[in-house]
C-alpha cells in the first residue's frame, strides 16, 4: 500500500510540474502535429491505402514524442540535485520508477489523444464511434512505452548524448509493443470484425506491460540505488 | 593458464575448421534445388545459432554480476555480447546474400530476419551505452539491466514477429525435426560446422575478456593517480 502510495506521490509532483511548465506536454505535442504534417506529404492523405496504414502512423509519431517526454522524465531531476534527494528520501526506487511511469503514460495519453484528433481531421478518418476500443489499446500499449521510457530514462539520465542514447536503446525493445498496437489500431480504423488474431495482438501487450513492469520493479534499486 | 586455453580453442577451432571447409567446397555436392548457394547454410545457421547462445550466457553472467558485485563476471558478460553481436550480424548478412540468389531480394521483411535484426539492434545499442559511461561499476551495474531487458525482449520479439509474418524456410534439422529434411553428410557436416564457429566463438570471448580486464586495470591505476 505504502508503495502505491509513494509511486503516486510521485506522479502527481511530476505531474503538477508539468502542469506549471507544459514544457514535455507543449514539446511532444507540437512535435507529434509536425510529423503528422511531413506524413502528408509521403503518402496521399485521403486515400484508403493511407487509412489501412493510418494505425502505423499513429504510432511511429507517439514514440516519437515519446521520446521527448521521457528523457525530459529524469532529466528534470538533475538541476539542484534533486534525483539524489529523493533518492536519499524514504521513497523506495521501485516507486519512484513507477510514479515517473504513471506520469508519463498520462502527459503520452494527453499527447496522443490531442494526435489522433488531428490526425482525424488531416486524413479524413472517423475515429469518434471507435473510442472506447482506441482508447483501450492506447491505455495498454502507452504503459509499456512509459515503463520502458522511465527506467531507461533513469539508465540514460547520467550519460553524455542522453537525447541520443535514449531513442537508440528503447525503439528496438518496444518492437513487440508497437507490432501489437500497430496492428489493433489498424484493425479498428479499420472497422474490421472482432477477431482471434486481436485478442492475440491483446495479449501480447498485456504480456508486455506485465513482464517489463515486473523488471523494472526487481531492477530499480539496481539501476538508482546501488 | 588462460592463454593456453585460449591458443588450445583457437587451434581446435582452425583444425575442424580447415576439416569443414574441405568437407563443404570439396565433398558434399551441390544441393538438389538450390545449387551451389546452399553451402552458406554452413555458416549461416551456426552463426545464428552461436550468437543467441551467446546472448543467454552473457544474460547468465550478467545476472551473476548483480549478485556477486564481481566484475570479472561483467567483462565477460560485455565480451559474449560483443562476439554475439558479430556473430549474429555473419548471420544476418549470410542470410542476405541467400535470400539475394534464392528469393531474388537482399532482404525479406520475414519473421525470423527481422528478429535477429532487433535483436542485433538492442545489443549495438548495450554497445553503445557501455562506451557512453566511463565509472566501471555504474557500466557493469546498467549494462547487466539492459541485458536482462535485452534478453527478455528478444524472446517476445521473436514470437510476436513470428505471429506478425513468416515466410522464412521452415526448420531442417533433426533436432526441430524428427530428421528426414536434410541430408545425414550434410547434417553431420553442420554439426562440426557448428562447433568450430562455435570454438572461435570461445576464444574470441576469452581474448575480448583479457582486453576488457587489462582495460579496466589501466583505468583504475589513471585515477589512482589522480586522486
Amino acid at each position: 500500500m505504502n508503495f502505491v502510495l509513494q509511486a503516486f506521490a510521485v506522479a502527481r509532483k511530476d505531474l503538477a510540474i508539468e502542469l506549471r511548465t507544459k514544457e514535455s506536454l507543449n514539446a511532444a505535442g507540437s512535435f507529434a502535429i509536425v510529423i503528422l504534417l511531413l506524413f502528408s506529404f509521403a503518402f496521399d492523405p485521403g486515400s484508403d491505402e493511407t487509412r489501412e496504414i493510418g494505425g502505423g502512423l499513429l504510432w511511429i509519431v507517439f514514440a516519437f514524442a515519446g521520446a521527448l517526454v521521457f528523457n525530459r522524465s529524469f532529466a528534470r531531476e538533475l538541476p539542484n540535485e534533486c534525483l539524489d534527494t529523493l533518492l536519499a528520501s524514504p521513497l523506495s526506487a521501485a516507486s519512484l520508477v513507477i510514479g515517473k511511469s504513471l506520469a508519463n503514460w498520462v502527459t503520452l495519453l494527453v499527447v496522443e489523444f490531442v494526435s489522433l484528433f488531428v490526425f482525424g481531421i488531416f486524413y479524413n478518418v472517423s475515429w469518434v464511434a471507435h473510442l472506447a476500443p482506441l482508447a483501450a489499446v492506447f491505455a495498454l500499449a502507452t504503459w509499456g512505452v512509459s515503463i520502458l521510457g522511465a527506467i531507461f530514462g533513469a539508465i540514460t539520465v547520467n550519460l553524455r548524448l542522453r537525447e541520443l542514447m535514449l531513442p537508440v536503446i528503447i525503439y528496438p525493445l518496444m518492437i513487440p509493443l508497437l507490432i501489437g498496437a500497430i496492428e489493433l489500431t489498424r484493425m479498428i480504423l479499420n472497422n474490421e470484425p472482432a477477431s482471434p488474431e486481436e485478442l492475440l495482438w491483446g495479449r501480447i501487450l498485456i504480456v508486455f506491460d506485465v513482464v517489463f513492469t515486473s523488471l523494472a520493479v526487481i531492477l530499480s534499486d539496481t539501476i538508482l540505488v546501488n | 593458464m588462460r592463454e593456453k586455453v585460449v591458443i588450445a580453442l583457437a587451434a581446435a577451432a582452425a583444425l575442424l575448421l580447415a576439416y569443414n571447409l574441405y568437407q563443404i567446397f570439396l565433398v558434399l555436392p551441390d544441393e538438389a534445388l538450390q545449387g551451389g548457394i546452399y553451402r552458406i547454410i554452413f555458416f549461416h545457421v551456426p552463426a545464428g545459432i552461436v550468437g543467441m547462445i551467446g546472448f543467454f550466457i552473457a544474460l547468465t553472467f550478467a545476472v551473476w554480476y548483480l549478485v556477486s558485485g564481481d566484475l570479472r563476471h561483467d567483462s565477460l558478460s560485455a565480451s559474449i555480447v560483443e562476439v554475439s553481436v558479430v556473430f549474429t550480424t555473419v548471420n544476418i548478412v549470410t542470410g542476405s546474400i541467400w535470400a539475394r540468389i534464392i528469393w531474388g531480394a537482399w532482404w525479406v521483411w520475414d519473421y525470423r530476419l527481422t528478429s535477429q535484426l532487433v535483436c542485433a539492434l538492442i545489443f549495438f545499442g548495450y554497445l553503445l551505452l557501455r562506451r557512453a559511461i566511463d565509472e566501471p561499476t555504474q557500466r557493469a551495474r546498467l549494462s547487466a539491466a539492459l541485458t536482462i531487458f535485452g534478453c527478455v525482449d528478444s524472446v517476445i520479439v521473436w514470437k510476436s514477429i513470428e505471429w506478425f509474418r513468416n515466410n522464412h524456410p521452415g526448420p531442417v534439422l533433426t533436432i526441430r525435426t524428427g530428421g528426414g529434411h536434410m541430408d545425414p553428410a550434410m547434417e553431420h557436416t553442420l554439426s562440426l560446422n557448428f562447433l568450430a564457429i562455435l570454438l572461435v566463438g570461445a576464444a574470441l570471448a576469452l581474448v575480448r575478456m583479457r582486453q576488457e580486464s587489462t582495460a579496466r586495470e589501466i583505468d583504475s591505476l589513471r585515477r589512482a593517480a589522480h586522486v
